[in-house]
């Protein structure tokens, strides 16, 4: 069973990232380096469909996400939205494709203008491309409002006068304003409460469903993504290591990461079950730095000499699924 | 930040070439009436005429000419002015460079401490009547005209109180710092004071939004949760991050002010500075002098932004690396 | 029983706002203990940050009205002098605010807000204080933390500004911790490694925590008594056994319901408690706040119901007798689950 409506098969390729590099210069005691945030990540988003993108923290998620819809540009690759490459385009060119995708931001407050209300945070990016009269645009906001959860007392009041799960939610009202068909969603249900959050997903859901949206979905909550998501991108180190359907890749990792980043999910009631947690032990992954051969091999129990030497690079395996391993973990071990 | 630095300085020398060109384009090589006529002034006879198509070279390629304006203006330094009978523009303007430097960045010190005092003791006294009567004070700095101000003054402190309070007030005009840092303070004093208050009446404002502001951040309330003292959160965080807006600010007026921005407090003063120059050359029509003042000008404005452009980098990590 | 670490009595916040008043907590009442460790979970905007904020007095709105009393080791801090309070904290209490992003001052480096915590406290040097940090930042997992500590916020990710914080709140091992959300930002591997360290200040140096958190789990892994909130007042307050398995508010029961399997199934649509929150503006207040979305909700849901403890230990405020509790649980859960 799926939660939302599983992409069609053959839908159009809406997003495609081609080799995706973005590295930050840094300035460090031993002289300038940098950080390689993404590390070269392909792959392919269709129409209607919604991609999880889990991982460690830093791994550059967010920063691969900025790259999507060109709020950084990144150091090398391209970015393909509808079949045309937004990396080389002009910022004018840009702008009218702005709409059709937009972006939730990873932390609500820092995104949102201070000095402006809600209602007016809701309806800037509806004037600015002019989207119908002042009457339509504020009536749309409230609109908006209200299917985040808030009635209109909360239309006149400033970002630092709500909770942090209200500023959350502020941000997926902007988003959803200018009815993208792409939606880059960071982190958006991570400071909602359990029910909350199964409102907004239910919501995300229905849009898709109405709308055909499309979704990226990051979050590190990965009950969540595997409730969400048709299909699961797991990153490491700024690389893709395994991609794969939701219920697979989450019932059924392959690679050894995602193995333990599965086994680490905090269980509800700790007397009743207990499973084997996987504790990555070895050096910290480090982008500044990264190890030779497969980046995960550092911490990996079932890391060979051949997995500190030779990169393994992503590859479709039996069962279709794609994993970046010299050894994956077999099917049905887990 | 080094690399920063030498970037930006290269971004400067290209400002400055642009300027250059731009400003021989304009005076040059508008097509329609003939250089030499303008250059030389009105009325001006045939052999002054012939003279100045000579030395500049009308006759020759443009960048010829553009070459022949660079190097009377900075390498022989021989312009001349033909309005004024011959006389030598270079001096005039590097006489009057020094009087609006003194003016002006001595109003900019006066400006900035007053304007970030204020500031900060309006957003510390957030609540009470300090902060109300504090931004009355800084409207009314904004709202008086300089020139009203400055006749008021000189009418207080050269004749009306002459004699008795202000007895200290040299009369008006400039003295060089080679007369000693004593007598050009002295003189400089009561102007600095006039343009200032207008000034630090902006900044005040202006700080203090931002200072409101930042007090609403997280990373203020952070400030407060780690037990340090609320001077030191005012200080080190509310003020500190608002000072980018404030330099950004301070930029583009001490660029305009070293420009001839401060006309109005030179005339008022008596000062011979480049704003004064710059007007009395307009008047006449002096070509050459204007073409000094603005090339003079220019390069002044340019290097007050490269060091704020260093400031602000200093004052904003984030800005270090785009 | 040992005198508690703090004791919170009739709390209440209340905001004056163009459009009336908001009440954000709404007279609450709660102890913590020495090396106890409470769960505070709740609604989205039900006022649990806010009335954290202000046990430490961190809410500086003019348009803000406290009412009550916050005794930490038997003082008022409503009402201490601020030096006092200043001596607090940081060091006797300390905080990790919700938002990570937003929480270091942007033009200093991550070893600065750390050495500044340390030097408001203890008198070190600035080398001692940098080494610290260097190590807290290790602990926290930051990897390379000796060049990391002169990197500055923008240069982190959101879940490595988030151990910037929580490292900083570490420094002076404080005696009450207030997390908000303190793993929010953070996958699960790190999660693991961070309530890990949360453990270890609390079993090596007695802490007590105040853990805001929306995720069930860890709430199930950390707290040993749990606290939920609805509309700022408490709903239900217990051990955590009690209340994970046995919980007594319906507001608890739906927010039970709520939680996406983690079993490995998927469900179609997620249940969600129905309607919409209440808001913090509704003057309405003399009757319970859930009613309006309760399916149980009768006539004799006005006036307020206390919160009354029904067997030892374990206290919600609710009128459905007790007796009968187990068995509207059961009604309530069964059309959540069988959604799935
Ligand atoms: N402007 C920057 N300068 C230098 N390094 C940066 C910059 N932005 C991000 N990084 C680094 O790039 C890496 C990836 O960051 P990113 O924000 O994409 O991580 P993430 O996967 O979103 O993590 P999280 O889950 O914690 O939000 C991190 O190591 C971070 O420190
Ligand atoms: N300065 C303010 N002015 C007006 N209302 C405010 C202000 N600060 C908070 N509130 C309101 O008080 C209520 C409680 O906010 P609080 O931040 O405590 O919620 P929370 O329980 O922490 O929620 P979350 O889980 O979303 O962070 C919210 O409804 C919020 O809108
Ligand atoms: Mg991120
Ligand atoms: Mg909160």
């Amino acid at each position: 069973m799926t939660a939302s409506s599983p992409a069609e098969p053959n839908a159009p390729i809406l997003l495609e990232a081609r080799d995706v590099v973005k590295h930050f210069p840094i300035r460090t005691a031993q002289g300038r380096q940098q950080v390689r945030a993404v590390d070269g990540v392909s792959l392919k988003v269709r129409t209607g469909e919604t991609l999880g993108l889990v991982g460690e923290s830093g791994c550059g998620k967010s920063t691969f996400g900025r790259c999507l819809v060109k709020l950084i540009d990144p150091t090398s690759g391209s970015v393909l939205f509808d079949g045309e490459d937004i990396t080389h385009m002009s910022r004018r060119e840009l702008r009218s494709r702005r709409t059709g995708f937009q972006m939730i931001f990873q932390d609500p407050y820092a995104s949102l203008n201070p000095r402006r209300r809600a209602a007016a945070t809701v309806e800037e990016p509806m004037r600015t491309h002019g989207m119908g009269t002042d009457q339509e645009i504020r009536a749309r906001a409230i609109h908006l409002l209200q299917t985040v959860g808030f009635d209109e007392s909360y239309a006149n009041r400033y970002p630092h006068e709500f909770s942090g799960g209200q500023r959350q939610r502020l941000g997926i009202a902007r988003a959803l304003a200018l009815s993208p068909r792409l939606l880059i969603a960071d982190e958006p249900v991570s400071a909602l409460d359990v029910s909350i959050q199964a409102q907004v997903l239910n919501l995300l859901a229905d849009l898709q469903e109405e709308q055909k949206l499309t979704y990226v979905f990051i979050a590190h909550d990965l009950a969540v993504v595997h409730h969400i998501a048709d299909r699961i991108g797991v990153m490491y180190l700024g690389e893709l290591v395994e991609l794969g359907g939701s219920t697979e890749v989450y019932n059924n990792p392959r690679h050894p990461y995602t193995e333990a980043l599965l086994s680490a999910i905090p269980v509800i009631d700790t007397d009743t079950e207990v499973r084997e947690r996987i504790v990555l032990t070895g050096d910290l992954p480090n982008p500044i730095d990264k190890p030779s051969g497969c980046a995960f091999s550092p911490r990996c129990r079932y890391a060979q000499d051949i997995c500190r030497v030779e990169k393994p690079l992503l590859q479709i395996q039996l069962d279709g699924r794609e994993v970046a391993c010299h050894f994956p973990v077999a099917t049905g071990a887990k | 930040m080094w690399r920063f630095a030498g970037r930006r300085a290269l971004a400067a020398v290209l400002v400055l070439f642009a300027i250059s060109v731009m400003v021989f384009l304009i005076f040059f090589a508008t097509p329609g009436a003939d250089p030499a006529a303008r250059i030389a002034g009105r009325n001006a006879s045939q052999e002054t005429l012939a003279q100045v198509r000579a030395s500049f070279g009308f006759d020759k390629p443009m960048y010829m000419q553009y070459g022949l304006m660079m190097r009377h203006l900075f390498i022989d330094r021989d312009l001349t002015s033909f309005v004024n009978r011959g006389s030598q523009v270079i001096p005039q303007i590097t006489q009057a460079i020094p009087v609006t430097l003194s003016l002006v960045i001595g109003a900019a010190v006066i400006w900035m401490v007053l304007g970030i005092i204020m500031g900060v003791a309006a957003t510390a006294g957030r609540g009470t009547a300090v902060d109300p009567i504090i931004m009355v004070f800084g409207v009314i700095g904004v709202s008086l005209p300089v020139y009203w101000l400055g006749e008021v003054v000189n009418l207080i402190t050269q004749s009306r109180l002459h004699d008795s309070w202000f007895a200290w007030v040299p009369p008006l005009g400039y003295a060089p710092l080679s007369d000693g840092v004593g007598t050009w303070a002295l003189h400089l004093v009561l102007p600095w004071m006039t343009l200032a208050v207008l000034y630090a009446g902006i900044y005040a404002r202006v700080l203090r939004s931002e200072m409101v502001g930042a007090m609403n951040e997280d990373y203020v309330r952070m400030a407060r949760a780690k037990g340090i003292g609320e001077g030191r959160v005012l200080i080190r965080h509310a003020l500190r991050t608002s000072l980018i807006v404030i330099v950004s600010l301070f930029g583009l007026d001490f660029g305009a002010l070293i420009g001839g921005a401060a006309l109005l407090t030179e005339v008022v003063f008596g000062l011979q500075g480049v704003g004064k120059l710059t007007y009395d050359s307009l008047q006449n029509f002096d070509l050459p002098v204007i073409l000094g003042c603005v090339l003079y000008a220019a390069f002044f404005v340019v290097v007050a932004n490269f060091i704020v452009d260093l400031a602000y980098a200093w004052l904003d990590p984030r800005v270090r690396h785009v | 029983m040992s005198e508690p670490l703090l004791e919170v009595r009739n709390l209440r916040v209340s905001f004056r706002t163009r459009t009336g008043t908001v009440t954000a907590v709404d007279g609450i009442s709660f102890t913590v203990d020495p090396g106890e460790v409470v769960g505070l979970v709740g609604e989205s905007g039900s006022g649990k940050s806010v009335s954290m904020l202000t046990v430490l007095r961190l809410i500086d709105n003019p348009n803000c009205v406290i009412e009550g009393e916050v005794l930490f080791k038997g003082n008022d801090l409503l009402t201490m002098s601020d030096a006092d309070l200043r001596s607090i904290r940081g060091r006797e209490i300390a905080m990790i605010f919700q938002d990570p992003m937003t929480a270091l001052t942007p033009v200093y480096t991550a070893g600065w807000h750390i050495s500044e915590q340390i030097r408001a406290h203890e008198k070190v040097s600035k080398k001692a204080a940098n080494d610290r940090a260097i190590q807290l930042l290790t602990s926290v997992g930051i990897p390379n933390a000796e060049s990391r500590v002169n990197s500055y916020p923008h240069e982190f990710s959101g879940g490595m500004r988030q151990r910037v914080v929580i490292a900083m709140a570490l420094s002076c091992n404080p005696s009450l911790l207030i997390a908000d959300e303190p793993t929010t930002a953070l996958d699960v591997t790190i999660q693991a490694q961070i309530l890990e360290l949360l453990r270890d200040l609390q079993s090596e140096f007695g802490a007590s925590i105040v853990l805001i958190t929306h995720d069930m789990g860890v709430v199930s892994q950390m707290a040993n008594r749990v606290m939920v909130m609805y509309g700022g007042r408490l709903v239900e307050a217990g051990s955590r056994l009690d209340v994970m398995r046995e919980p007594a508010h319906p507001y608890t029961w739906g927010l039970m319901g709520s939680i996406p399997p983690t079993d490995g199934t998927r469900a179609v649509r997620l249940a969600a408690i129905p309607g919409a929150p209440i808001s913090p503006s509704d003057s309405d207040r003399d009757r319970c706040l859930f009613a309006p979305r309760c399916t149980f909700a009768t006539d004799s849901c006005r006036p307020q119901p206390g919160l009354i403890e029904h067997r030892p230990g374990h206290s919600d405020a609710c009128i459905i007798p007790f007796s009968e509790r187990a068995q509207r649980r059961t009604e309530a859960l069964a059309p959540m689950r069988a959604r799935t």
